[in-house]
């Protein structure tokens, strides 16, 4: 289990406040698809992902992104038990969906990358630190059903 | 993954003139997110006297790293060429596990995303991210 101080909770729950998820979630599975092109084997229901513009305008991308970060706000309120509160989706993007875990990693990044875009200098190296932390025991905890 | 378009090489040059002038204290905050975000990159460095964010040490190699990513953004077309010295130095003298090169170049990604917020866009990422890819294999060359 991972031990946060009190100072990284208070931390990543102010970065998470200044979130939309609305507003960023679309954004940053965008940012995944176009960067990582090869996390679209995943959506071939998506419809067009042809090209950069046709990802920026796709709703069932934007949809996907707010699906997703509603999923983060789990952990963020379940620091403590972060395993058992994504067991259930990880064994869902093991079985089912057959989900490369890298791309949990790839994804991670780009929610990082967004999130500096949207705090600029706000995100200080401290809390980049701290953010990334808890990302990576997301990753982790979406990675602990794969076996 | 590792060959540049055309188009590439054109989006890093324009994106890299909105760079120009503030090397200094992007590359200090690339190097000072480093230490901080990847404690084990500080072992690179025990030889500086302050390892702190934006210390002098590190506003100073901050500054030759980014001269040296500027200088490869005008040498797109041989990146092996030009970075065949600095490739040599890593590899002998300096000895950097080449992971570290991914690890710098994520935080300059960070740093980007800071300073240029709604400009650094999806495209702009993928094609820096492809170029500083490109510029840590041509770094890599000579290791073995």
């Amino acid at each position: 289990m991972v031990k946060w101080t009190e100072l990284e909770r208070s931390t990543v729950k102010a970065i998470w406040e200044k979130i939309d998820i609305d507003e960023v979630g679309p954004q940053i599975w965008a940012r995944v698809l176009i960067v990582y092109p090869w996390t679209e084997r995943y959506f071939g229901s998506f419809g067009d992902l042809f090209t950069i513009t046709a990802i920026l305008k796709n709703d069932k991308v934007a949809a996907h992104g707010k699906v997703v970060l509603k999923a983060l706000d789990k952990a963020v309120n379940n620091m403590d038990n972060m395993k058992r509160t994504y067991a259930d989706l990880s064994q869902l993007h093991f079985q089912k969906l057959e989900v490369d875990p890298d791309s949990f990693r790839l994804l991670a990044d780009c929610i990082t990358i967004t999130i500096a875009c949207k705090l600029k200098s706000a995100l200080s190296p401290q809390s980049q630190a701290i953010w990334q932390k808890f990302l990576y025991a997301v990753v982790d905890a979406m990675s602990s059903q794969y076996r | 993954m590792t060959t540049l378009s055309e188009k590439d090489k054109n989006i890093v040059k324009t994106f890299w003139a909105k760079v120009a002038g503030r090397e200094e204290q992007i590359g200090c905050d690339a190097v000072s997110r480093m230490l901080t975000v990847y404690p084990q990159t500080k072992t690179y460095f025990s030889h500086w006297k302050d390892l702190s964010p934006g210390s002098d040490p590190v506003r100073k190699h901050g500054g030759i790293v980014m001269a040296a990513v500027t200088d490869a953004v005008s040498k797109t077309d041989d990146l092996t060429g030009a970075l065949l010295s600095l490739s040599e130095l890593h590899a002998f003298t300096l000895r950097v596990d080449p992971a570290n090169f991914k690890v710098l170049s994520h935080n300059l990604l960070v740093v980007l995303s800071t300073t240029f917020s709604n400009d650094f866009t999806p495209e702009v990422h993928v094609a820096i991210d492809k170029f500083l890819t490109a510029v840590a294999l041509a770094l890599s060359e000579k290791y073995r």
